[in-house]
């Protein structure tokens, strides 16, 4: 059993900047990733980031990680993991974990939880055929490997990530077919259905796949009309013939090692599904749990590195090690994800937070 | 209507536009119809011509006198939402962010489309810059009576 004081899980935004915070202070630490690299999903994100400086903001997704690892890398008191898959935590502290098939235990004082999220799917008739994937793998093969999935792709999900991986597409030479929404207006940021919209991309709002044509291979998508309550009109359908599909429609936390620590935890809708309760620190109900990042509700990479910041803090100070400018640096933690949840999107996260902690979230 | 296509309507476009005596010298024009927390183009503008009130959030200002029409913002703004207009002999002068390889070399003729993607006029390519950013700054000449539909460029 190899002991360590803090064990971050995941080596995202999140997990980096939590990393970040502990690096240089008087805690050993180990920060474990299922992949084979550090950075999570800022390695595929070839876009310019919004936010502002503190966010790295103008900088592409992998340049971040590229930051985010050079700050955290050689640091003689974090050790990284890497192609190491978390199988369990227990309530005494241990982790097990599985690497190049051998299994490990480890245990902590503290576990800081930033196992990000997980691809939502979309139910409808021939969905398992080939051709039809989800935008991470998309995003997987054509920016982590460099390789085109297919010569065309037809969207389903008008949201950030639709969007953005459309307009990758149409950057690695692809032919983007359509954009299919199932709501009346465009669910990412304007400028970017803006970007689509001006090289012809066209829009399919208020329609959504019924199902999928071919044989062994995706040959075309039919979809259907739906009405304002999202009833699908049964007369007014179309064909589009395309290789393949992509289904960019949402994310929920993967909280499931959080579950089994048996922390409190709720259904947050708007959060994307089951998240644990944290204080202004990113504690959860047990003391020795801390969480940051998609797996406490799904925003952007921009507040989960911010938080990843507030978790590091809060580790520390539980630890009684309190870092050396704790309370400057969490009141200005906080007020950039004041700030970034300042907008129209935001409001979603703060009327989840407050159904989470029932009360102003940063109380 | 930005809200359901992607398009801004014409009055939202027009709005962001100085008047053609002002564009005698080049100046930005910031097609940010959405309050976002984004502050690049502020940032990084060398003259403080950019000003976003609340500092993050709010949607960004030109103080047209202060901008010189550098184009760093162009390249700055993560959106791809700004470009840079001077108008010069009946001719609109446009620098624009780009993104797709290959990039277009001078003196080329692309076709200049318009926000909904539709082919609308001649570009000719004056200046192609490469930057660090790898969104490159291309300069293209269009027809003045073009301006506020042309957007971006296609090759032909």
């Amino acid at each position: 059993m190899i002991t360590k004081d803090v064990i971050i899980i995941g080596g995202g935004p999140a997990g980096l900047c939590a990393a970040k915070m502990l690096s240089d202070q008087d805690v050993s630490v180990l920060l474990v990733d299922r992949d084979h690299h550090l950075g999570g999903q800022l390695v595929k994100q070839t876009h310019k980031f919004f936010g502002s400086e503190k966010q790295y903001a103008k900088n592409r997704g992998f340049e971040i990680a590229d930051i985010l690892i050079k700050d955290i890398i050689n640091k003689p008191n974090i050790e990284v993991l890497l192609g190491a898959t978390v199988a369990g935590l227990y309530k005494d502290h241990v982790m097990t974990v599985v690497k190049d098939e051998k299994y490990y235990k480890y245990k902590a004082k503290a576990f800081i939880i930033a196992t990000g999220a997980s691809e939502k799917s979309l139910a409808f008739e021939n969905n398992d055929l080939p051709g039809i994937y989800g935008a991470g793998a998309i995003q997987t093969l054509m920016n982590a490997y460099g390789i085109v999935p297919e010569e065309e792709v037809l969207m389903v999900g008008s949201g950030n990530i639709g969007l953005i991986v459309s307009y990758q597409l149409l950057q690695a030479g692809v032919k983007v077919k359509g954009i299919v929404e199932a709501a009346p207006y465009v669910g990412g940021y304007k400028v970017h259905a803006s970007k689509l919209k001006r090289l012809g991309v066209p829009f399919y709002m208020q329609h959504t796949v019924k199902r999928a044509i071919g044989s062994d291979h995706l040959e075309a998508v039919e979809i259907v009309r739906l009405t304002d309550d999202f009833q699908e009109v049964d007369s007014d359908t179309k064909i589009i013939e395309t290789k393949a599909l992509c289904i960019a429609v949402g994310l929920s936390p993967l909280s499931q090692l959080l579950g089994m620590m048996e922390v409190d935890m709720k259904y947050v809708k708007e959060l994307g599904g089951l998240v644990p309760v944290l204080n202004n620190l990113n504690q959860t109900s047990n003391p020795n749990l801390f969480a940051c990042g998609d797996v406490g509700g799904i925003e952007e990479a921009s507040s989960a590195m911010m938080e990843g910041y507030i978790a590091g803090l809060g580790v520390l100070k539980h630890l009684e090690r309190p870092h050396p400018k704790h309370d400057e640096l969490l009141h200005m933690y906080h007020h950039e994800l004041e700030l970034l949840r300042n907008s129209a999107y935001g409001e979603k996260t703060l009327a989840g937070l407050k159904k989470l902690r029932g009360g102003p979230y940063a109380e | 209507m930005l809200n359901k296509t992607g398009i801004p309507t014409k009055e939202m476009v027009s709005s962001k536009f100085p008047s053609e005596e002002t564009l005698v010298k080049p100046k930005a024009i910031l097609e940010c119809y959405e309050a976002i927390p984004c502050n690049p183009c502020a940032t990084s503008c060398p003259f403080d011509a950019i000003v976003i009130e609340d500092g993050l959030t709010a949607i960004p200002q030109l103080l047209t006198d202060k901008c010189t029409g550098c184009g760093q913002c162009v390249t700055a703004c993560p959106g791809l939402a700004i470009t840079v207009c001077q108008i010069v002999n009946k001719k609109a002068l446009f620098k624009i962010p780009y993104e797709f390889l290959p990039y277009p070399q001078k003196g080329e003729i692309w076709h200049g489309l318009n926000r909904g993607g539709g082919i609308i006029c001649e570009a000719e390519i004056k200046n192609v810059i490469a930057n660090k950013s790898k969104t490159a700054l291309v300069t293209v000449i269009i027809d003045q009576e073009y301006l506020h539909d042309f957007v971006t460029i296609m090759r032909k």
